[in-house]
């Protein structure tokens, strides 16, 4: 479906979502018409679906980042959809993710510091439904964050 | 770098942040518009955000599916030999791995957790076997197989 010309153009344009098509074109080593063209066309195609800033919470006084695995009681029928629901209500929660494997679920949250953390996992996190295991995970540090897909 | 704190932003900076998470390509113009903020007002706005270091970056919203990465695994890395291998040898053979998205020093069960994205299982298998489990230093490894992900707009 993609062709080398359109996996250059994408491994240029991941290493730096910044660039405008020109400095992309150079970069890919195709005419500015021709990378024009082929972005328009894996965007049309949904290959491309937008681009989005990365918000730097540290940089916004959120020290703290927490990886929580969570398993569920699966007697529950609706154990993943009230779960779901009420995680969505918390505005610290910044990604969700569900599992096949030994977590069910796995929410990343952020605090200012230890004390606000500790606030929020016992008023927030702790009393969200059916939770049967819970495990914290602290974050130390970011080695590799850029999330490029491999084209 | 100036430092800035959430709770120096306004209600027009925490929407200029939540409106470009969203879409980055959003120019000062077309924030100003939407928010009812001059060209210029919205140009200095966003200047100083980024300055602040509010914004690291754009991030490519790709469709794996569409691109043929069909599994993505989170990884649970345990380190065997702590302290003979030293974390950077370990850090710089992870990161090299193309198919090794993010890599994140944790604390508690695990030391890193790695997020890889494979073709299918069986790639997977060959990327757990020949990359991973050959990393300096490797120990135990749970693999968990992500079924859906939602990215929220975090506290703004």
């Amino acid at each position: 479906m993609l062709d080398d010309t359109d996996r250059r153009i994408l491994r240029h344009f991941q290493a730096d979502p910044a660039l405008g098509t020109a400095e992309l074109a150079e970069r890919a080593g195709v005419t500015q018409a021709t990378c024009w063209r082929r972005l328009e066309r894996m965007q049309a195609r949904g290959i491309l679906t937008g681009q989005q800033a990365v918000i730097d919470w540290q940089a916004l006084g959120y020290a703290v980042e927490v990886s929580l695995r969570i398993t569920l009681d699966k007697t529950v029928t609706r154990a993943f959809d009230d779960f779901l629901e009420a995680a969505r209500e918390i505005p610290e929660v910044l990604e969700i993710q569900t599992f096949l494997g030994r977590v069910d679920l796995r929410l990343s949250v952020i605090a200012r510091d230890m004390a606000h953390y500790q606030q929020l996992y016992r008023t927030r996190i702790l009393t969200l439904p059916h939770i049967a295991d819970i495990e914290a995970l602290m974050h130390v540090a970011r080695i590799k964050s850029d999330e490029v897909l491999p084209v | 770098m100036s430092t800035l704190s959430l709770t120096d932003l306004d209600e027009t900076d925490r929407a200029i942040l939540r409106a470009l998470a969203a879409d980055a390509t959003l120019s000062a113009g077309a924030l100003g518009r939407r928010l009812g903020l001059s060209q210029p007002a919205a140009w200095r706005r966003i200047k100083r955000l980024q300055e602040a270091g509010a914004i690291k970056g754009r991030r490519l919203v790709l469709d794996h599916a569409k691109l043929g990465f069909g599994v993505t695994v989170f990884l649970g890395v345990k380190l065997a030999t702590k302290g003979r291998v030293s974390l950077e040898d370990f850090e710089r053979a992870v990161t090299a791995i193309p198919e090794v998205q993010t890599v994140e020093h944790i604390l508690g069960l695990y030391d890193y957790r790695l997020r890889v994205v494979a073709r299918d299982i069986s790639d997977f298998e060959r990327v757990l076997r020949r990359r991973i489990m050959t990393l300096p230093g490797v120990g135990d490894v749970e693999a968990n197989v992500l079924l859906s992900e939602e990215r929220r707009p975090g506290p703004l």
